[in-house]
């Protein structure tokens, strides 16, 4: 057996799709990235190669973030391919550093833009565009967190089209009852992926098999916890990421995670079991003190690009958390020590983003009972799966127990895709890694 | 649940009764609601087995099916109904007022006033749990696809007169119900659960005897003591005290009490030769034991409408109920123009339509009772989703352009703990004689206090219309939402559903393809 080269892998991967969407007989493509696998890289490749054949381009992005982010992508790879930014009229709809991209046009008409070959914005706004020419190609970035109504607003404006997401990461939701249409194809709550392929089963469906974000400590459990049926490798090798404190350890459970965490690139810092209100304030500090020891103990990273250790700032740290208080309460503690350019949000705002250390309070810690918003795989998913370097969650001990309690009791409705592996599987397989990893510590 | 939810319930265990979660009456409510209150066969699906039914509390309709396999019976009981129902939905048809709306040229897309009729009042139904919706939705589908003999001569077992409309009309009702704060269709035990925190389960809340024992326990007795006896109470015959408010009943009751009565009741039947005055009896019988069970809930019901009447009604409810009066309205135009009955499953536009629809109105919904109800917009503060405090300091400030508008800074002391980012930039909301003012959040003051800049709504002058702007002292209440909803963007046609989601429906493109559902022979469920 020859060993596996990532770099060769992901390339055939790429060829393939490229050639599908450019030369391909289906009206879709559909490609699955795991987290990190380059699918940025992948949709500015494809946008660059679809402008090049003269296909008049329409880029769907979930958010104005992604959309400005790959507005920015663009104009750095080919400055000089005209591109077009639609944006909703509010007054800061757009990151205010594309006005000095002078390939860039801004507007907030279609009509504006109608005439440039890539015209980039987010599937809310491109809904209202209207009685448009209908664009000869359009990629639809992280497809699968995007509504199937949403998909439905948009699809008359493109001819043929490249799906790009990660399966793995949060599903989209709905803030009522969708039951109703549980089943159906069409189902408008379901993933936007999930509808296409049930009305259109023959697109050839695509996968890239790396990922370069992910260290050679995480990559195994994350594929195999939350992608089980279609494997992924890292990029990078046993020992390519080292993180090192200049500081030693004060021996205290903060620390003692952290250098856990580095040698083995997860770290649990197991505080008491206990019930608690989800802005466990004892747990919220711990998540503070976790980060305000590794700024402390000057932390460098090394990575394969740099063999030169870099100094890990507080701009590469991020905090998840699974709700918008608890991720409030975090900030506040921080602030308190503090510590300031640290990232703290939600797994829902964390998806597709990228840090050297992530910090994350478990969704099931303190809690006493397993609601299937708390189990949801690809809320541990996304939690899980941020980091370059290493992963440190803050759990309140007992989660092995409450999974136990609390088996999956979700309905079960005729016609919808069970999805595997489910949140509880997935929490178990987690918890299972972690264990190996754990620092009790009573504050 | 929200903390304070959680909290409210705690203190209802404590206390033996439940707490108030609301100041006002956050559902409209009829003047004269039409309260339902079915029974189903066990172990067959939607085959009543009566129901109480009407619009005066001291003299319900009873009807009952004394044999509900027969489905001759129970096709005569759902036309009793719809003689019941009907002239009561009705009722409301033709008494309209005229109101503009705005309406798009399909032609031209063009945006034009047009006149429209609106009915002044809608119909009400209240029907004792959630189950009970859901039962007037399963019986609306039952009836919607069957044809009368004057629709269809030839059909050998065909639906009495207006049962297939009484369908149409349960079945708008059942997706109405659907819409957050909708009021077409209310169960009496989510109408006290929205205003009521008892010291028990969600779940335990969805017996109308039991949650009532919390809100109002009899005789000054505890409120948990009382719902457990409605809930497990039985007499020396093992029959509950309270019998549960359906439409499932009890199966101590259909073993012991109904299965024998009904078996006499058929006996009777098929006795040769036939004995009228006995068969009589044995109907009569079953009647009053099936009566038996539905009285309890018939009066929770109407107690029920009671206690919530005693509320001072929500500002923002009254708005809501408009909307209800369009979408009865709306409904009563389909009907009057002849159009087929709701089809089995919605096409992929109507679906996305709808959950669209219902969730622009939860947003609104959420946003309105916080603003008609302190004690809801207490829970968003709690929530850091809203902030109450005092004006310290307002000063005046400008736009630099050419006709300055004005931007004052107002800085408000609060105890509450916003969910604002540091940096400012988050715009925030207030309700301004019930029009919401928008500002930005501009920084914290070193003593915590925060610093606004009003935006709008002050005139277009130089100087803000008096009252517009508060002044120094004032109690402010700012919210991190926005107070009004807006729809989402319009979707294609159905006959232009794009390929990702399979196309136009067949019916609609193929002049040879059968329309889906418009009829069915069986009351197929």
């Amino acid at each position: 057996m020859t060993a596996f080269d990532p770099g060769a892998a992901a390339a055939r991967a790429t060829a393939a799709i490229l050639h599908d969407t450019l030369h391909g007989t289906e009206r879709g493509v559909v490609v699955d990235s795991p987290p990190g696998a380059g699918k940025s890289t992948l949709v500015v490749r494809a946008a660059r190669e679809l402008a090049a054949a003269g296909r008049r381009l329409m880029v769907v992005a979930q958010t104005n973030a992604q959309v400005d982010d790959l507005v920015l992508r663009l104009a750095e790879k080919d400055p000089g391919l005209k591109v077009g930014r639609l944006h909703s009229s509010d007054g800061d709809a757009y990151d205010p550093a594309l006005r000095e991209l002078p390939s860039v046009t801004l507007s907030a008409k279609p009509g504006d833009l109608a005439e440039l070959p890539v015209t980039i914005s987010t599937a809310a706004k491109w809904a209202y565009v209207k009685d448009a020419e209908p664009w000869e190609h359009a990629i639809v970035d992280e497809a699968y967190q995007m509504r199937s109504d949403a998909l439905l607003a948009v699809a008359g404006l493109f001819e043929r089209a490249l799906f790009v997401g990660d399966p793995g990461q949060l599903d989209p939701f709905s803030v009522v009852g969708a039951e109703q249409w549980a089943g159906l194809s069409y189902d408008p709550s379901a993933s936007a992926v999930s509808t296409l392929l049930a009305h259109n089963p023959q697109l050839p469906q695509h996968r890239l098999p790396v990922s370069w974000r992910l260290p050679a400590t995480a990559a195994p459990l994350v594929s195999r916890a939350f992608y089980p049926y279609t494997q992924f490798r890292s990029g990078t090798g046993p020992g390519e990421r080292r993180l090192s404190y200049g500081v030693a350890s004060d021996g205290s459970g903060p620390d003692r995670v952290l250098d856990e965490a580095a040698e083995a690139g997860w770290g649990l810092l197991e505080l008491p079991a206990r019930h608690t209100p989800r802005t466990d304030p004892e747990a919220v500090r711990a998540v503070a003190a976790v980060v305000r020891r590794a700024l402390d103990r000057g932390a460098v990273t090394t990575d394969e690009h740099a063999r030169r250790p870099a100094p890990l700032t507080a701009d590469r740290i991020a905090v998840g958390t699974a709700h918008r208080d608890q991720a409030a309460a975090v900030r506040s503690a921080l602030a308190g020590l503090g510590v300031t350019g640290v990232t703290v949000d939600t797994a829902n705002r964390l998806q597709g983003r990228e840090y050297d250390l992530t910090v994350v309070l478990h969704p099931l810690s303190g809690r006493a009972d397993a609601t299937a918003f708390h189990l949801e795989t690809g809320r541990l998913c996304v939690l899980a799966s941020r980091h370059r370097h290493a992963c440190v969650v803050v759990a309140r001990a007992g989660i092995a127990d409450l999974l136990d309690d609390h088996p999956s009791t979700e309905p079960v409705q005729l016609g919808v895709t069970v999805k595997f592996p489910d949140g509880w599987e997935a929490n178990y397989s987690v918890l299972a890694h972690l264990a190996e990893h754990r620092v009790s510590w009573r504050p | 649940m929200s903390l304070l939810n959680t909290l409210a319930r705690l203190q209802a265990v404590r206390a033996g009764r439940a707490q108030p979660l609301a100041t006002v009456r956050h559902r409209h409510l009829a003047g004269r609601p039409l309260v339902l209150v079915p029974l189903t066969t066990a172990g067959e699906a939607g085959a009543p087995l009566g129901a109480l039914v009407g619009t005066d509390p001291a003299e319900p309709r009873l009807l009952v099916v004394p044999q509900p396999r027969d489905r001759d019976l129970r096709w005569a009981f759902l036309a009793d109904l719809a003689d019941v129902v009907l002239p009561y939905v009705d009722g409301y048809a033709d008494d309209v007022e005229y109101v503009e709306r705005s309406e798009t040229d399909p032609e031209t897309g063009r945006k034009s006033k047009v006149e429209a009729e609106l009915c002044r009042d809608a119909p009400q139904l209240i029907v004792p749990s959630r189950a009970g919706v859901e039962y007037v939705r399963l019986l609306g589908r039952s009836m919607r696809f069957r044809r009368t003999a004057e629709e269809d001569p030839e059909n050998p077992y065909p639906a009495p007169a207006r049962v297939p409309l009484l369908g149409r009309w349960f079945t708008h009702f059942g997706e109405r119900s659907r819409v957050p704060g909708s009021s077409l269709l209310l169960s009496a035990t989510d109408l006290l659960s929205r205003h009521w925190a008892s010291g028990q389960s969600n779940l335990e809340d969805q017996h109308l005897g039991a949650l009532l024992a919390w809100i109002a326990p009899p005789g000054g007795a505890s409120g948990a003591e009382a719902a457990l006896r409605a809930e497990l109470g039985r007499d020396g015959d093992g029959q509950l005290l309270v019998p549960p408010a359906g439409p499932a009943t009890d199966p101590a009751f259909d073993n012991r009490v109904l299965a024998p009565a009904m078996a006499r009741y058929d006996a009777a039947r098929t006795a040769e030769p036939p004995d009228g005055p006995a068969l009589a009896r044995a109907e009569e019988h079953v009647r009053a034991l099936v009566e038996a069970q539905m009285r309890p809930a018939w009066d929770a019901v109407w107690r029920s409408v009671e206690l919530l009447r005693e509320l001072p009604a929500g500002e923002r409810a009254e708005e809501r109920w408009t909307r209800d009066r369009w979408s009865y309205t709306g409904h009563r135009d389909r009907v009057r123009a002849g159009e087929p009955p709701q089809p089995r499953r919605d096409d992929a536009v109507t679906a996305a339509q709808k959950l669209a629809t219902r969730e622009t109105e939860q947003v609104r919904l959420d946003a309105q009772e916080a603003l008609d109800d302190p004690l809801v917009m207490a829970g968003r503060r709690l929530a850091g989703e809203a902030f109450a405090g005092e004006v310290t300091e307002v000063v005046m400030e400008w736009t630099e352009t050419k006709r300055p508008s004005p931007r004052p800074l107002v800085t408000v002391a609060t105890e509450d703990r916003p969910q604002l980012a540091e940096d400012g930039g988050t715009k925030v909301f207030r309700s301004l004689d019930g029009r919401p003012q928008s500002a930005r959040f501009v920084r914290f003051d070193e003593d915590g206090r925060l610093v606004l800049r009003l935006l709008d709504k002050m005139g277009r002058g130089r100087d803000p219309e008096p009252g517009s702007v508060p002044e120094k002292g004032d109690r402010v209440c700012w919210t991190l939402f926005e107070h009004d909803a807006r729809g989402g963007p319009k979707l294609p046609d159905p006959e232009r559903t794009p390929w990702t989601h399979g196309g136009p429906p067949g019916h609609l493109t193929s002049p040879t393809a059968p329309a889906p559902d418009a009829v069915t022979d069986e009351d197929l469920l």
